[in-house]
């Protein structure tokens, strides 16, 4: 049912783990299934330096916050602001239509990373 | 690669004596049975046969047996059918939280038809209480519908004592035996059933062919229109090679149903307990004891059901979960949310049925990998710390 993309990002997710250097870090929830997205980033300049992700959740979840990492690596903010969960759906390579929900949660994981930052900053 | 399929309450394959069979009927008696030349006595008779085999092996009489296209019309057929035909002694039904959709949505259905109806809850084990159960009768309740066995945690209910309750009252009592059928003793009598629905594709028949036993004087309003097969009662050209292989596969599943039920609880037992020993934070859903022989299911806590069953796939097995990201509707399993499973547990949950060609091998296998797939996994989770 899914994708040879999908299969592949969730065999092998790019990007997935921690940082303990993080500049930003958003867990994002997905209220009608219970899945989880954790991102964490590192900005230079304005541009993400580095980014890794944790999911709890299936197969389509976990596969669209790896490719979703894996798209605004080395984007500026502003540019992985714009990411949408359209955007991640085609680079899959489309998910099945009870699935599309699941891969939400990254496009919305990474905007509130990218909040978390500038509000931190803006602080300091 | 090797594969393990251990997904045999969802389905069996059908076995080599059982196609043989049905060929016969594919083949040469392709007749319909209702026609009066030798070539439809052929096929009538195979139908004749299929029908006192299962009647046989039921307790019941082979007029009682009405094929069907499965369990699940079986189980339309009886709950609809009788609430139908006695609602005017009352409108009342008693059947549980955990029966099968094919129960539970009928029921949901005669809801919106004007019909009252109790959804029994369970233990945290997932078995009926019979004080819940009396507790809930009244004196309009015309039907009770409680399943033999639950397809999802294998808990096998106590519908002998509910059956007693309800022949004592006169209430018509349905049994849906597809998941317990084959695998424990199931008699018509003993278990007081008035109305009982069993599926050949279970016990390594074909798919598409069940049959509803309809006790002699039960009333029960029938579903279909049209000719005058089975009694009239389930009008429609008999689906005559299913039928013969349901007969076959009924035959062979309770000859070999002892020394079958004696190595299937072995290869269980083994599983849960090596599961249990190799994996931290898991939880057995079910009863441990009160339980079909062929059933596991499992809950791994900081793990997603689907993202289990991908991992097991490509290793080669193939099982089932009550995740919400596997049923396609969004919803977690009814069946451990009545238990009161905790969701995390429940969003974790997988179902692995063992069945007559899995071997220690298999279980071997299964336990070697299983601790690397739910790993990684938890490596991956938010929600998981070392």
């Amino acid at each position: 049912m899914y994708s040879e993309v999908v299969m592949d990002h969730f065999t092998n997710p790019r990007n997935v783990g921690e940082m303990e250097d993080a500049d930003a870090v958003a867990d994002v929830g997905n209220l009608s299934c219970g899945d989880t997205t954790r991102i964490y980033i590192k900005v230079k300049d304005d541009v993400i330096e580095d980014i890794k992700f944790k999911t709890f959740g299936c197969g389509a979840a976990i596969a669209s916050s790896s490719i979703a990492t894996e798209m605004v690596k080395g984007k500026t903010l502003d540019e992985a602001l714009k990411i949408t969960t359209e955007e991640i759906v085609d680079a899959l390579g489309g998910l099945p239509p009870a699935k599309v929900h699941c891969s939400v949660m990254a496009a919305d994981a990474i905007k509130k990373a990218i909040e978390n930052y500038r509000e931190k900053n803006k602080e300091d | 690669m090797k594969r393990v399929y251990l997904d045999h309450s969802a389905t069996t394959p059908v076995r080599p004596e059982v196609v043989e069979e049905m060929m016969k009927y594919l083949t040469d008696n392709w007749g319909n049975p209702s026609s009066v030349y030798s070539r439809g006595r052929e096929a009538r008779k195979g139908i004749d046969e299929a029908r006192e085999k299962i009647a046989h092996l039921l307790g019941a009489n082979p007029q009682e047996i009405i094929f069907t296209s499965g369990g699940t019309e079986a189980d339309n057929y009886a709950v609809m059918g009788a609430a139908f035909a006695n609602q005017k002694k009352g409108k009342h039904i008693i059947t549980t939280s955990i029966e099968h959709h094919a129960v539970l949505d009928t029921c949901k259905f005669l809801e919106r038809q004007g019909f009252e109806v109790t959804f029994l809850p369970v233990t945290p084990e997932g078995i009926v209480r019979v004080e819940d159960f009396e507790r809930a009768l009244r004196q309009d309740t015309i039907l009770v519908s409680v399943m033999h066995v639950n397809n999802e945690v294998g808990t096998i209910q106590p519908v002998e004592e509910i059956g007693r309750v309800c022949r004592e009252k006169g209430i018509i009592f349905h049994v849906d035996a597809v998941q317990s059928f084959g695998k424990i003793p199931v008699n018509v009598d003993e278990l007081n059933a008035d109305l009982l629905s069993i599926s050949a594709h279970k016990i390594y028949g074909p798919k598409g062919v069940g049959c509803l036993y309809i006790r002699k004087g039960t009333k029960v309003q029938k579903l279909f229109y049209g000719g005058a097969q089975e009694r009239r009662r389930r009008p429609g050209t008999e689906n005559v090679a299913g039928i013969v292989g349901f007969g076959k596969a009924a035959e062979l599943a309770i000859k070999e149903m002892g020394e079958e039920t004696e190595k299937l609880t072995k290869l269980r037992d083994k599983l849960i307990a090596g599961l249990q020993e190799k994996i931290s934070d898991i939880k057995l859903n079910g009863d441990p004891v009160q339980r079909i022989c062929n059933n596991v299911n499992v809950s791994f806590k900081y793990v997603e059901g689907e993202s289990l069953l991908l991992s097991l796939d490509m290793k080669g097995i193939e099982a089932s979960s009550g995740s919400a990201c596997t049923s396609g509707s969004l919803d977690p399993s009814h069946v451990l949310t009545a238990m009161g499973v905790p969701f995390e547990f429940i969003h974790g949950s997988v179902r692995m049925t063992l069945g007559r060609d899995n071997t220690e091998e298999d279980i071997d296998y299964v336990l070697e990998v299983f601790p690397e797939i739910v790993d990684r996994l938890r490596e991956m989770s938010p929600l998981y710390n070392k």
